[in-house]
C-alpha cells in the first residue's frame, strides 16, 4: 500500500528537483521548513523525529536539500517529511507538509474491530511495521 | 535582423534542429540584463575606489559573456567566482561586497542575492563538535547569496594546534568547492595578513579566482564622503569648519588606527555630539538653521588637534 | 437626495400616507450622526412605494427594526428614546434604478449578547413585510468587535481543523453520496468507502439525508463508521464522514450527535434549517466534544437569492461565523448554484480573513473586525468536477472544501477512480502552482500532463470536458471594476 499523507501523496514521488521547487515556494513566503523523520505511519502519529530545529533563517532551498540529503543519509529506511510552517497571525499553523521519502515496502495498517452490543464496533488502526521494536521497522535499502 | 533571428519556414529542412547562430546581439545581451544599472550605481555612489570599480566591471563583463555564451551554444563551465578583497577597515569591502551580491544575482549567477556576514566568533565555537554546526549554520543562511567573511585569518591559529578554526577552515572548502552554484565566499581583511593566509592554507588560494585590493582613500574623497555623510544627515559644514575638517582629516590619517570612512563616520558622531552641547550651553532662542551648522569649534575640539 | 423630507404634510396624501408616521421627524434619520465604534452597522437595499419619499422610507426601516410603531407613543418619553433608536445616517440611489441603499447604526443595548435570535428578531423582525416598502434587502451588516466577543464563534476553525486532520496545504476534497435518496445503509456505506479510499478526505450526508423510511439514522451512522475506518486504514490517512445529525428536536439532534461522537467520527453536519438557536447550541456542542460541525444552508436561497429583497448571503455567513459552524457552503462560482464570482469572493473573504475591508467591487458595503474569531471552511459543492481544478483553486484558494459529488460518484471506472481523479487533480495544480507555472492559464496543460500517467484523471478530464452551467447570476454587486 501507499500511506496518502501529505500534501503531494497522489503525484509519483517528488524529485529533488520537484522538491527544491516547492521548498523554495515556502522559503519566498517566509515559511521556514522543518525536516522530521518516523517509522511509525500512524495517521494520528502527528509529532515525527526533528531532523534539527526548524530553519528559520535560510534563504535558498540549496541549504534545505543539504539537510535533507544528511537525514536521509541517516534514516534511509524510513518515512521523512518536509515541512513550511506560517507563522502570521491567525495562521501560526502549518503551511504545506509533504513527505519525500518512504521505505521501499509499506506494509501498511490492521484495523482492528472490537465488537460490543448494539451492533456498535470499536475501531483501532494499527501500522503493521510497529509489531517490530523501533529502529527494526523497516528493511534496509540495498 | 541578425542570422539567429531570421525565421526558418515551418517544417522547412532546418526545422527540426536549428542552426547554430552566427552572431549574437551583445547590446541586447546588456540591455537586457539591469546589470548596466547596477554597475552605473556602483560607479555613482561609491567615492574612490577606482581600481576596484575597474575589477568589478571586468568581472561583470566575463559574467555577462559566459551567459552569452552559454545562450549561444558554446561550452561554458560554471566558472569560480569567490573572491579575497584586502584593504584597511572602511575601505569599503563590505559596501563593495553588498553590490557584488546583486550583481551576481542580476547576471543569473547566485539565486537570491543576499549577504551574510561573518567573522571568526560566527563560525568557531569553542567545545568539541561546537563548530561544525556553527559553521553549517552560517553556510545555509547565505546560500543563494554572497558569504563575506570578514578578517578571515583569525580562523586560523597556528600557534595553537587544537584550535577550532581548522574544522571551520576544513567544511570552508569542502563549501567552496561543492557547493558553487549555491554560494559564493568572499573572504576579506588586511591584505599582508591575508597573504600569509593564504601561505599556510594553499587551498584557499586556489579556490579565489579574483583578489580586489581596496586602496585608502585619498585626503580629498575622505572630504567627499565626510560631506555625503554631513549632508546625509541634515547638517551642514561652513567655511570655518569645513576647513577645520580638511585639517582633521590630514592629521587623522596619520594616526594609528586609522580607518578611512569608519573613522569619518566616528569623527562626525563625536561633532554632532560636541555641537549640541554648545547648542544646549548657550541655549535661548536659536536659529533652526543653526541646528544644522557645525561650527570650527566643534571639530577642532577634537583630542587629534591636541596630539602632535 | 438626502435633503428635503419635511413637506409630507402639505402634499397630497397618497394611498400609503396614512400608515406612514413621520419616522424621519422622530429622530430616525440623523444625516449628522456618527456612528460609534461600539454600534452594530447595516446597509439595507429598499425600494419605497411610489410616492413616499426615500428619506422618509429609509427612516421608517431605521424605526420599524428599533424602537418605532406606526403612531407616537408617550410610554416612549418614560425612556432614553434617543439612544435606543436606530439612526439612518445616509441613503444612497443605486444610479439606474429605483432602489436606494440605506445606512443604519443600532446601539449595542439593542440586542442581548451572544444570541443570533435576537440580532435578527431586532433586526430583521417586522420591518421586511412593512407596507411602505416595495421590497426590501439587507445587504450587510458590520458587527463591531464588543459584540463579535459575545459569541463562541466556530467550534475549531480553519487551523484547527486542518492540524487535527493533518492535512495542509490543498483543499480539502469531499462528495456527497449519491442518489440523495432511497439507498440502504449497506448501500450507502459502500458509496463512502469506495470514495474515501480512492482520495477523498471527507463524504457527506445529504441536506436531507435525516432517517427516513429508507435508511434509518443510526444504521446510516454503523455503515458509515465502518466505511470511513477501513478506508483510514486502507490510506493512512484520516478520514470522515459528515453524518448529519439534522433532526425534529434538540434533544433528537444531540441523541444522534453523542451517537456519532461515540462512534468516533471527526464531524457531523447540520442544516440551515434547524435554525439559528440549535446550530448555536450544536456549536456549543461541538466545541466541547471536539467534533467539528458542518454546516448545510438549506433553505438560504429563498431569501438571499434576489437582488432586491431578503438578507444577503453575506449576512448570513457573518451570522454563522459568529454561531459558530466550522464548514459552510459558500458558491463554486462555476457550479450548477447561483454564485457570482465578486459576490462569492465577499463571502470567502467574510468566513476565512481576520480583518476584512469595506470592497464595494466584492459586495462588502463595511469594514469587518473579527478579533480573533476563528475562521469558517468555506464549502464549494454542486457540479463541479476535476477539469475545473485551475479555475476553482484560482477563485476559491486554498482553504476551502471542494465537493465532487457527481465528479467522483459518476466516473466511468468506478467511485474510488473519480476520487482519485480529484486528488490527482488538485495535487498537481497545487504543484504546479508552487513551482512557479501560470496555473490559471496552463491549467488544461497541467491536467493533461497528469493525466498522462494517471487513467483516473484522464476518463474524468475526457467525459466532463465539456461540462459548464454559465448563467447570469442574480446576485452581483452593483459597484464594477473599471480596468485601467
Amino acid at each position: 500500500m501507499r500511506v496518502t499523507q501529505g500534501t503531494f501523496s497522489f503525484l509519483p514521488d517528488l524529485t529533488d528537483d520537484e522538491i527544491r521547487a516547492q521548498v523554495q515556494y515556502c522559503l519566498d513566503h517566509d515559511w521556514p521548513i522543518s525536516i522530521e523523520w518516523t517509522d511509525d505511519p500512524h495517521p494520528r502519529n502527528y509529532y515525527w523525529e526533528m531532523w534539527g530545529n526548524p530553519m528559520f533563517d535560510v534563504k535558498d532551498a540549496a541549504a534545505v536539500m543539504l539537510e535533507l540529503a544528511a537525514c536521509r543519509r541517516a534514516h534511509p529506511e524510513v518515512y521523512v517529511r518536509v515541512s513550511g510552517y506560517d507563522r502570521r497571525l491567525g495562521r501560526q499553523t502549518t503551511a504545506i507538509s509533504f513527505i519525500v521519502q518512504r521505505p521501499a515496502e509499506e506494509p501498511g495498517f490492521r484495523l482492528v474491530r472490537e465488537e460490543g452490543a448494539d451492533r456498535q464496533v470499536r475501531y483501532s488502526t494499527i501500522a503493521y511495521a510497529t509489531d517490530k521494536p523501533a529502529g527494526q521497522r523497516y528493511a534496509p535499502r540495498t | 535582423m541578425t542570422a539567429a533571428e531570421r525565421p526558418t519556414p515551418e517544417g522547412g529542412p532546418g526545422a527540426a534542429a536549428p542552426e547554430a547562430p552566427l552572431y549574437v546581439d551583445l547590446d541586447a545581451a546588456i540591455r537586457e540584463t539591469p546589470v548596466a544599472e547596477a554597475l552605473a550605481q556602483l560607479e555613482d555612489d561609491l567615492i574612490g575606489l577606482r581600481p576596484v570599480k575597474e575589477r568589478v566591471r571586468e568581472i561583470a563583463g566575463l559574467l555577462l559573456l559566459g551567459k552569452v555564451r552559454e545562450r549561444a551554444g558554446l561550452q561554458t563551465e560554471r566558472p569560480t567566482l569567490h573572491m579575497s578583497f584586502t584593504g584597511r577597515p572602511g575601505t569599503g569591502k563590505t559596501t563593495v561586497a553588498m553590490r557584488m551580491a546583486r550583481i551576481l544575482h542580476l547576471l543569473g549567477y547566485v539565486r537570491k542575492g543576499h549577504l551574510v556576514v561573518a567573522t571568526r566568533d560566527d563560525l568557531v565555537g569553542q567545545y568539541v563538535g561546537h563548530t561544525a554546526p556553527k559553521t553549517k549554520e552560517v553556510v545555509k543562511r547565505a546560500m543563494g547569496g554572497v558569504l563575506f567573511i570578514d578578517e578571515a585569518y583569525y580562523l586560523y591559529r597556528p600557534e595553537n594546534e587544537r584550535d577550532y578554526g581548522q574544522e571551520a577552515i576544513e567544511m570552508l572548502l569542502q563549501v567552496m568547492e561543492n557547493h558553487r552554484e549555491d554560494l559564493v565566499v568572499i573572504l576579506a581583511g588586511y591584505g599582508d595578513r591575508m597573504d600569509t593566509f593564504f601561505r599556510s592554507n594553499p587551498g584557499f588560494h586556489s579556490r579565489i579566482a579574483h583578489h580586489l585590493e581596496f586602496p585608502d582613500y585619498s585626503a580629498d574623497e575622505l572630504m567627499t564622503i565626510a560631506e555625503g555623510m554631513v549632508a546625509q544627515q541634515q547638517y551642514r559644514f561652513d567655511d570655518g569648519s569645513r576647513a577645520a575638517f580638511r585639517e582633521y582629516i590630514a592629521r587623522r590619517m596619520r594616526q594609528p588606527h586609522f580607518a578611512n570612512a569608519r573613522s569619518m563616520r566616528n569623527a562626525i558622531d563625536r561633532i554632532k555630539l560636541r555641537q549640541a552641547s554648545r547648542l544646549l550651553a548657550s541655549a535661548g532662542r536659536v536659529a533652526v538653521d543653526e541646528l544644522r551648522r557645525i561650527d570650527a569649534a566643534d571639530v577642532r575640539a577634537s583630542r587629534v588637534f591636541r596630539e602632535e | 437626495m438626502a435633503g428635503k423630507h419635511a413637506s409630507h404634510g402639505s402634499e397630497p396624501r397618497s394611498r400609503w400616507a396614512a400608515g406612514v408616521a413621520p419616522y424621519a421627524e422622530m429622530g430616525y434619520y440623523q444625516p449628522d450622526y456618527e456612528p460609534k465604534p461600539t454600534d452594530i452597522l447595516c446597509a439595507f437595499r429598499f425600494v419605497p412605494q411610489d410616492g413616499v419619499d426615500p428619506v422618509e422610507a429609509a427612516a421608517a426601516v431605521a424605526g420599524e427594526s428599533s424602537t418605532a410603531t406606526w403612531t407616537v407613543v408617550w410610554t416612549d418619553r418614560l425612556t432614553a428614546h434617543e439612544h435606543y433608536q436606530a439612526k439612518c445616517y445616509r441613503v444612497v440611489p443605486v444610479p439606474g434604478t429605483d432602489q436606494h441603499i440605506a445606512y443604519i447604526a443600532y446601539d449595542l443595548d439593542l440586542f442581548e449578547e451572544g444570541s443570533i435570535a435576537n440580532l435578527t428578531s431586532s433586526i430583521i423582525g417586522n420591518v421586511f413585510g412593512f407596507k411602505a416598502l416595495k421590497s426590501l434587502r439587507l445587504e450587510d451588516m458590520r458587527i463591531p468587535p464588543h459584540y463579535t466577543k459575545t459569541f463562541q464563534g466556530p467550534a475549531h476553525g480553519i487551523v484547527m481543523e486542518r492540524e487535527y486532520l493533518n492535512k495542509y496545504g490543498r483543499p480539502l476534497l469531499g462528495a456527497t453520496t449519491k442518489p440523495k435518496l432511497g439507498l440502504s445503509a449497506r448501500n450507502y456505506g459502500r458509496v463512502v468507502y469506495e470514495a474515501l479510499r480512492g482520495g477523498l478526505d471527507f463524504v457527506k450526508d445529504d441536506e436531507n439525508i435525516n432517517s427516513q423510511p429508507f435508511m434509518r439514522w443510526r444504521d446510516r451512522f454503523l455503515f458509515c463508521m465502518e466505511a470511513v475506518n477501513k478506508a483510514q486504514a486502507a490510506t493512512g490517512e484520516i478520514k470522515g464522514h459528515y453524518l448529519n445529525v439534522t433532526a425534529g428536536t434538540m434533544e433528537e439532534m444531540y441523541e444522534r450527535a453523542d451517537f456519532a461522537k461515540q462512534l468516533g467520527s471527526v464531524i457531523v453536519m447540520i442544516d440551515l434549517t434547524i435554525g439559528y438557536t440549535a446550530i448555536q447550541s450544536m456549536a456549543k456542542w461541538a466545541r466541547k466534544h471536539g467534533v467539528i460541525l458542518h454546516l448545510h444552508r438549506a433553505g438560504h436561497s429563498t431569501y438571499t437569492r434576489q437582488k432586491t429583497h431578503g438578507v444577503s448571503f453575506r449576512v448570513i455567513a457573518k451570522w454563522m461565523r459568529l454561531a459558530g459552524v466550522d464548514h459552510i457552503h459558500a458558491g463554486t462560482v462555476v457550479g450548477k448554484l447561483e454564485g457570482d464570482p465578486a459576490t462569492t469572493k465577499g463571502y470567502y473573504h467574510t468566513l476565512r480573513d481576520d480583518k476584512v475591508a469595506a470592497d464595494p467591487s466584492i459586495g462588502l458595503y463595511f469594514e469587518q473586525d473579527w478579533a480573533s474569531m476563528p475562521a469558517v471552511m468555506p464549502v464549494a459543492s454542486g457540479g463541479i468536477h476535476a477539469g475545473q481544478m485551475h479555475t476553482l483553486l484560482h477563485l476559491l484558494g486554498e482553504d476551502v472544501v471542494l465537493q465532487f459529488g457527481g465528479g467522483t460518484i459518476g466516473h466511468p471506472d468506478g467511485i474510488a477512480e473519480g476520487a482519485t481523479a480529484n486528488r490527482v487533480a488538485v495535487e498537481a495544480m497545487i504543484q504546479a502552482r508552487n513551482a512557479g507555472r501560470d496555473y490559471l492559464h496552463e491549467g488544461p496543460d497541467i491536467l493533461a500532463a497528469a493525466a498522462r500517467w494517471s487513467p483516473s484523471l484522464k476518463k474524468a478530464l475526457e467525459i466532463w470536458k465539456d461540462i459548464t452551467f454559465d448563467f447570469q447570476s442574480t446576485d452581483v454587486p452593483d459597484a464594477v471594476v473599471t480596468p485601467t
